[in-house]
């Protein structure tokens, strides 16, 4: 397989008062160019640990990461990053949040040029109306969309979400689930996203990545998802391949879940 | 699956896609107001908007006769005092004798300025005559005399008035010297502040001189800033406003009201969103961009904060530092009276109290205006 992006052992080791912890341990994954991988495991098997090492905003303890060729060294704009809160910087309009980052990445572009993109990309998740809003005014879903904005309008290589849509309610999980399938069916930009939402998962992975339980946390199976693109959720959810991913999934976690129970 | 209910407010958008016309919105107007300082005013706001009209009634009456009532209180005690508080030399003056004594100051400063109005026409008509003269001079063939009454009109043009001080003078004399003793403690403050809270190691460097001169008062600090600005700035003539005097005075207020603006930057700067960082880390922003467009906005709130603690620290000093250093300001004024020691002098003294609590106060809300403009709404998803 050619791969665009690739860990190689990536493992993380924190130095704690009883000796060392080993969250995460020899995580081999390697993916395509414009593929969509989805990571599931249980809540702190150490998900966004591999993710912020991928980022750049942890440091790897052993082992690399290798984005288009490059073993990355630090966090850069390369790789657009969504967290669970956005983190969108409260004093700044949603025009401006978005600004900042294309300014910083387009230091070349005429001004014309970088309002055209934040336009755009404002456009495309729907906040047009709501560019002069502060976070402060607006809701969850809304300032999701402004994360997504952001990350997407520094057209970096690879996309990184870490659980984006975890605090958002159900109807609202669902627009921007598609907001994020339409502005990557656009770009086929390579990604990486956490989800510990099932559904969520088979709906936007080519591939899911199950991650086992911690401590010394690795890749315990890989699932292919292979309906075709664009999906339609209804659609698909009637199909019975949809159930046995499902029931495959599940399957996975409950096993990791008597796993812990038994540990403990 | 539940039944959903739209949170979004997009959705809610549009579903009433008509509803853009202009409407006086009551709560959104009080919340301005409060926003401004101006809490007082947002039940009448809200009674405006019909929104409640007996509580917003209820609450405008409150609002306006408790304060009334208790100030009455104040007033019939120190009335009362007035007949009780004397001693062979002086006593306390009561509020009617204050309130003559205010009249007085009052007549006192318009005379004053009637004088000086008086004393520039009446050099203006001079000059006026003087060039007469002059140009009769030049039509006579006599240039060195017009010269002469050339430069004597010159003269009486750039004459300034020396009368003497009011005390509103003194009011504006205060307000300068604590602009530029808070500006200088800003100056200096807020960069401090933020290399302390950036760097660890400026921190544990800078804090013990810190924890150490916080306390200080400034009757102590005022002889060695008398020192430096003996030192260091040159008397200028005794018409201008920038006395030697006034410098020693901003000086101490710089000296005592520096502390609160430094530390909360610090704080704030420490303490900064490990979140916003990372959005400097990804950015891979460069250490002044990083200052500049993450960490100063996010630290501006408590920064103000700080600033409006600052201030009041400053203005709470600056009496005394004016009367130390006799710096031709309120602090000067009270000196004065008091080495007059008649009751009128100590009735003006009660006036320029209630004006230093009120410029205080005006003081302290212009800083809780600009720190609710820069105050940012917290998000929480
Ligand atoms: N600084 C740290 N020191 C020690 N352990 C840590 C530290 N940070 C995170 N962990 C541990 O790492 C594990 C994985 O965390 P995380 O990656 O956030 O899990 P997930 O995202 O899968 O829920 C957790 O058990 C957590 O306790
Ligand atoms: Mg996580």
């Amino acid at each position: 397989m050619d791969s665009y992006f690739e860990t190689y052992n990536l493992t993380k080791v924190y130095k704690t008062p009883n000796g060392d912890a080993v969250i995460v341990k020899g995580f081999d994954l390697k993916i395509k160019k414009g593929e969509f991988v989805c990571v599931i495991g249980h809540s702190g098997c150490g998900k966004s640990t591999v993710l912020s090492m991928v980022a750049g905003l942890s440091e790897v303890s052993d082992g690399a990461v290798i984005l288009d060729g490059k073993e990355i060294d630090g966090a850069g704009p390369d790789r657009g990053v969504v967290f669970q809160s956005p983190c969108l910087l409260p004093w700044l309009t949603t025009w401006d949040n978005v600004m900042i980052g294309v300014k910083q990445v387009y230091y070349h572009a005429t001004k014309e040029e970088r309002e055209q993109i934040v336009e755009y990309y404002l456009a495309a998740v729907g906040l047009s109306e709501a560019k002069d809003k502060r976070p402060g005014e607006l809701s969850g879903g809304m300032r999701q969309r402004v994360g997504l904005a952001r990350a997407f309008a520094l057209s970096p290589k690879m996309l990184l979400l870490d659980e984006p849509f975890g605090m958002l309610d159900k109807l609202t999980k669902f627009e921007l689930q598609q907001v994020l399938l339409d502005l990557w069916n656009r770009e086929r930009l390579t990604a990486m996203m956490i989800t510990h939402d099932v559904d969520e998962a088979i709906y936007l992975a080519d591939r899911i990545v199950m991650m086992t339980s911690g401590p010394a946390a690795t890749i315990g199976s890989i699932l292919e998802i292979t309906f075709p693109r664009p999906r339609d959720r209804k659609e698909i959810m009637t199909t019975d391949q949809y159930y046995d991913y499902r029931e495959f999934l599940m399957n996975f976690l409950e096993e990791k879940d008597s796993e812990i129970k038994e540990a403990a | 699956m539940n039944a959903v209910v739209d949170t979004d407010p997009i959705v809610q958008e549009e579903k009433h896609p008509a509803r853009k016309t202009f409407s006086y919105n009551p709560n959104k107007v009080a919340h301005n107001l409060d926003k401004l300082g101006l809490g007082y005013f947002s039940p009448i706001a809200r009674l405006i908007g019909n929104d409640e009209p007996a509580k917003q009634i209820r609450e405008i009456l409150e609002n306006t006769f408790l304060p009334l009532m208790a100030f009455a209180v104040f007033v019939a005690v120190w009335w009362i005092s007035s007949f009780y508080v004397v001693s062979d030399s002086t006593k306390i003056p009561s509020p009617d004798e204050t309130w003559r004594a205010w009249g007085g100051m009052v007549e006192f400063a318009q005379a004053e300025k009637l004088k000086e109005v008086e004393y520039y026409k009446a050099n203006e008509e001079r000059a006026l005559s003087m060039e007469q003269k002059a140009a009769d001079a030049a039509a006579g063939g006599d240039a060195t005399k017009a010269e002469r009454y050339t430069g004597l009109a010159e003269k009486f043009r750039t004459k300034i008035y020396q009368g003497a001080t009011t005390f509103f003078d003194q009011i504006w004399i205060s307000l300068i010297t604590i602009v530029v003793g808070f500006s200088c403690s800003t100056l200096l403050g807020v960069p401090i502040g933020i290399l302390c809270g950036v760097s660890k190691k400026i921190n544990i460097a800078l804090n013990p001189l810190i924890q150490l001169f916080k306390p200080v008062s400034p009757l102590a600090w005022f002889p060695i800033v008398f020192v430096f600005t003996t030192w260091g700035i040159e008397q200028p003539p005794s018409t201008s406003i920038w006395q030697r005097a006034l410098w020693t005075s901003a000086g101490v207020v710089t000296l005592c009201s520096i502390w609160p603006t430094l530390i909360n930057t610090a704080v704030a700067v420490a303490s900064i969103d490990k979140d916003f960082l990372n959005v400097a880390k990804v950015l891979k922003m460069g250490w002044f961009q990083k200052i500049w467009k993450i960490i100063l906005p996010s630290a501006l709130p408590l920064i103000f904060t700080g600033l409006r603690l600052s201030i009041g620290v400053g203005w709470m000093v600056l009496v005394a530092s004016d009367m130390m250093a006799q710096n031709q300001g309120l602090g000067k004024f009270v000196w004065d009276m008091y080495q007059n020691g008649d009751t009128q002098s100590t009735a003006q003294i009660i006036i320029a109290v209630f004006f230093i609590g009120a410029i205080g106060f005006l003081l302290d809300r212009i800083m809780l205006v600009c720190q609710r403009l820069v105050t940012f709404e917290e998000q929480n998803i």
